[in-house]
C-alpha cells in the first residue's frame, strides 16, 4: 500500500458522462441525424464508473478528502447521477448544457475546476458511445496541468503520484506532482456495486447545477449511418482446412 | 493549404506513419512532417515517397511527456502555417492531439476511417464500432486523427528534404521511472493479420496452438475479456468494448462465443473467421467464414494448411 503522509485530505473532481447499456439497439432517427434514444437505458459509463469513481473512492477512504463528480448534462442525466453518488461520491455538480462536442465539454469541466480548485482530476478512459479519448487531454491544456493518460494504476505518496500507464507498445511507470489530470483505464479498480444504504444516501446528497460558460463548438455530428449488412456467413468442413486458406487467398485477398 | 503530420519514430516508421503520411497528401496542399528523437534522416528522408515535402525532426527533445510533445508539435504547426495537423489514432495520439486541440483552438477529429467526404464531413466510429458518424469541423484549423489500417499506404513520390528543428518543448512535469516494451512484438492495434482466443481453450496451458497459427501466418495475438481477467493471457491481448479496439484485414476467433461487448471491439475487422464447437454461437452472425469444430483439432490443421499455403511460393 502507497503512504499518505503529507497530504492528509484530497480534493479528487472525478469527470462522469453517460453512456447506452451496452446491449442497446442502436439506430437514428431524424434522417439519420440524431441517435435514437427511445427505450435506450442509459449508465454510468464504465470507464468512469469502474476505474476512475472506484479509484478516488479509495484514495479518499485512505487518505481522507472529499470526491466531487461532475456531469455536463441535460436535467435527465441526474438520474445516472444519483447512480454515481449511490457508489459513493460526495457531491455531484451538473453544468446544464447538452455536452456535442468535446472541447465544449471539456471547457466547462475545466472552468469549474479552476474557481473551485481541485488536487486531482479524473476522467475514464473514453466514452463507449462517441470514443473519443479527447475529453481527458482538453481538460489538461485547459488548465495547463500534465495529463497522465490511460493509467491502470494510481498510488498517491504526499503530493506526488505514481502512475502505471500505457505506452504505444508497452507500459510506462511515472512520477507527477499534483495537482494532475489523469484518465483512468482497466486495472485502475474493481467495480463496486451500489448497496442499498448507498442508494438511499445518493437521494438526498448535494447536487448542484451550475449554468454553462458561453464556449465555441469546435465540431458538430451532421449525421450517422450503419455498416452494410453482412452477407451469410460461409461455412468450412472443418477437416478442409486447404479451402478456408484458399478461400482466405482468393476470395477475401487478405492473405 | 497546409498539413502537417505528426509521426512517433521512437521505435523507426512504421506502416501507421505512411498511413498517416498518405491522408495527408490526400487532403491536398503541402505536407509537412514533425517527428522527434534519435531516428537517422536517411530513413526520415523516405517519407517523402509518400507526399511528404520536407520532415522536421527535434532532435533535442527525446522525452515523452505528452505536455512537452504538444508544444513542439504546436510550434511546427505554427512554423508551417498548417491548416491542418494529423495524427495516427495510437496512444500518443490519444494524449496529444486533444491538448493540441485546445492549444490551437481547432476542432478534434479522433478515429477518422475515412479521407473527408464532398461535404467535408469525417467519418469515424461511433458506439463502438456498431456505426458510423459523420463529424464537421467548425473551426479554421483541424486535427485528424486517423485509425490504423483505415488505408492502404500509397508510393508516389521520392525522398524528401530533412530539417532540424527546435520546438521549444520547454520544461517536463512528468518523471519516467521505467518504461517496459515487448520486443518485436506486433503492436496489437497495428496489425493486419490476428489470432484470438476465448475460454474454449480451457486454460493457459493450450495456447500454443493459437501461437503457432499466428506464427505460421504472422500475425498478433488476442483474447476475450474473461481470459485476460483470469491471468490466462497479458492484459494488452483484450480486444473488445473494455479493451482494446482493432480493425485488422482478418481476425480469426477460436473458442470466442461472441457477446456484443467482444464484437464492438473487433466488428471492424474487413474479414473475420469463426471456429467454435457450438453452431449457436453469436459470433457466427458476424463471421464471414465459419468453422463449427473443435479448436483443438481445427487450429493445428489450419496451421498446417497455411504452412502449406506460404510454402507454394505466397
Ligand atoms: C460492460 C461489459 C464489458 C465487456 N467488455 C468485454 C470486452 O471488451 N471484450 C470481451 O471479450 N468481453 C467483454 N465482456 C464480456 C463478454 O460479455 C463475454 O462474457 C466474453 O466476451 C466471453 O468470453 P469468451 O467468448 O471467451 O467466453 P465464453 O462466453 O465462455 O465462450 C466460450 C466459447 O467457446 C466455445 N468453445 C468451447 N470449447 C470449445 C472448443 N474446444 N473449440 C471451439 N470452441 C469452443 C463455446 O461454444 C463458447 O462459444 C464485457 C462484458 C460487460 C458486461
Ligand atoms: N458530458 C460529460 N460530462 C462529464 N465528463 C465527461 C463528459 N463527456 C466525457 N467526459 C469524461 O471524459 C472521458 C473521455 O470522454 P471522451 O473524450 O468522450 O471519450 C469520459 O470517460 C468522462 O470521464
Amino acid at each position: 500500500m502507497p503512504s499518505f503522509e503529507n497530504l492528509g485530505f484530497m480534493k479528487i473532481l472525478v469527470c462522469i458522462s453517460k453512456a447506452p447499456d451496452t446491449t442497446s439497439k442502436i439506430a437514428f432517427v431524424d434522417n439519420n441525424t440524431r441517435f435514437d434514444e427511445n427505450g435506450v437505458q442509459y449508465i454510468v459509463n464504465p470507464y468512469d464508473e469502474w476505474y476512475s469513481l472506484v479509484r478516488a473512492l479509495e484514495i479518499k477512504e485512505t487518505i481522507g478528502g472529499n470526491v466531487t463528480i461532475i456531469t455536463v448534462g441535460t436535467a435527465t442525466d441526474e438520474a445516472v447521477i444519483r447512480k454515481a453518488l449511490a457508489i459513493g461520491a460526495d457531491d455531484a455538480v451538473r453544468i446544464d448544457a447538452d455536452p456535442t462536442d468535446a472541447y465544449y465539454t471539456a471547457v466547462q469541466i475545466a472552468e469549474y475546476a479552476k474557481t473551485n480548485g481541485f488536487d486531482l482530476v479524473l476522467t475514464g478512459k473514453e466514452t463507449i458511445n462517441y470514443n473519443g479519448s479527447q475529453v481527458g487531454g482538453m481538460i489538461a491544456e485547459a488548465l495547463d496541468l500534465p495529463f497522465i493518460s490511460l493509467a491502470s494504476k494510481l498510488d498517491v505518496n504526499g503530493t506526488t503520484l505514481t502512475l502505471e500507464k500505457e505506452i504505444v507498445g508497452g507500459l510506462q511507470v511515472v512520477e507527477v506532482a499534483l495537482p494532475a489530470v489523469v484518465s483512468c483505464a482497466k486495472g485502475m479498480a474493481e467495480q463496486r456495486i451500489p448497496n442499498m444504504r448507498g442508494i438511499m444516501a445518493a437521494r438526498t446528497k448535494p447536487l448542484q447545477v451550475v449554468a454553462p460558460v458561453a464556449v465555441d463548438l469546435l465540431t458538430s455530428y451532421e449525421g450517422y449511418s450503419m455498416p452494410a449488412a453482412k452477407s451469410a456467413c460461409k461455412m468450412i468442413d472443418p477437416s478442409n482446412m486447404d479451402e478456408l486458406v484458399a478461400l482466405l487467398h482468393n476470395e477475401a485477398k487478405v492473405i | 493549404m497546409s498539413v502537417l503530420v505528426y509521426i512517433n519514430s521512437a521505435n523507426g516508421l512504421h506502416k501507421s506513419a505512411f498511413e498517416a503520411v498518405t491522408y495527408g497528401k490526400k487532403l491536398g496542399g503541402d505536407v509537412t512532417v514533425i517527428t522527434t528523437g534519435n531516428t537517422d534522416s536517411g530513413t526520415l528522408a523516405s517519407l517523402g515517397k509518400y507526399g511528404a515535402s520536407k520532415v522536421l525532426v527535434d532532435r533535442s527533445f527525446k522525452g515523452e511527456d505528452d505536455q512537452q510533445l504538444t508544444r513542439v508539435i504546436a510550434s511546427a504547426a505554427e512554423q508551417t502555417a498548417a491548416s491542418t495537423v494529423v495524427f495516427s489514432h495510437d496512444l500518443t495520439a490519444k494524449a496529444v492531439a486533444p491538448r493540441l486541440s485546445v492549444r490551437l483552438k481547432a476542432g478534434l477529429v479522433s478515429g477518422a476511417i475515412d479521407v473527408p467526404s464532398g461535404d467535408g464531413t469525417v467519418k469515424v466510429n461511433v458506439f463502438s464500432g456498431k456505426a458510423f458518424g459523420a463529424v464537421k469541423v467548425n473551426s479554421g484549423k483541424k486535427i485528424i486523427s486517423l485509425l490504423p489500417n483505415s488505408l492502404q499506404p500509397e508510393e508516389t513520390g521520392v525522398d524528401c528534404g530533412v530539417e532540424d528543428f527546435n520546438g521549444n518543448a520547454g520544461e517536463s512535469k512528468v518523471k519516467v521511472l521505467s518504461t517496459k516494451k515487448p520486443e518485436g512484438e506486433i503492436p496489437l492495434p497495428e496489425a493486419e493479420l490476428v489470432v484470438s482466443a476465448g475460454r474454449g481453450l480451457k486454460g493457459p496451458e493450450n495456447w500454443g496452438i493459437v501461437e503457432d497459427l499466428a506464427k505460421a501466418l504472422g500475425a498478433a495475438t488476442a483474447c476475450s475479456r474473461p481470459v485476460a481477467d483470469i491471468g490466462w493471457r497479458p492484459h494488452h491481448e483484450h480486444v473488445g468494448q473494455t479493451g482494446v479496439a482493432i480493425r485488422p484485414n482478418l481476425y480469426i476467433a477460436a473458442g470466442i462465443s461472441g457477446a456484443i461487448q467482444h464484437l464492438a471491439g473487433v466488428n471492424g475487422s474487413k474479414v473475420m473467421v469463426v471456429i467454435n464447437t457450438d453452431p449457436e454461437a453469436p459470433f457466427f452472425k458476424a463471421a464471414d467464414y465459419g468453422v463449427i469444430g473443435d479448436a483443438f483439432e481445427v487450429l493445428p490443421k489450419l496451421t498446417e494448411a497455411v504452412k502449406k499455403f506460404k510454402a507454394s511460393g505466397n
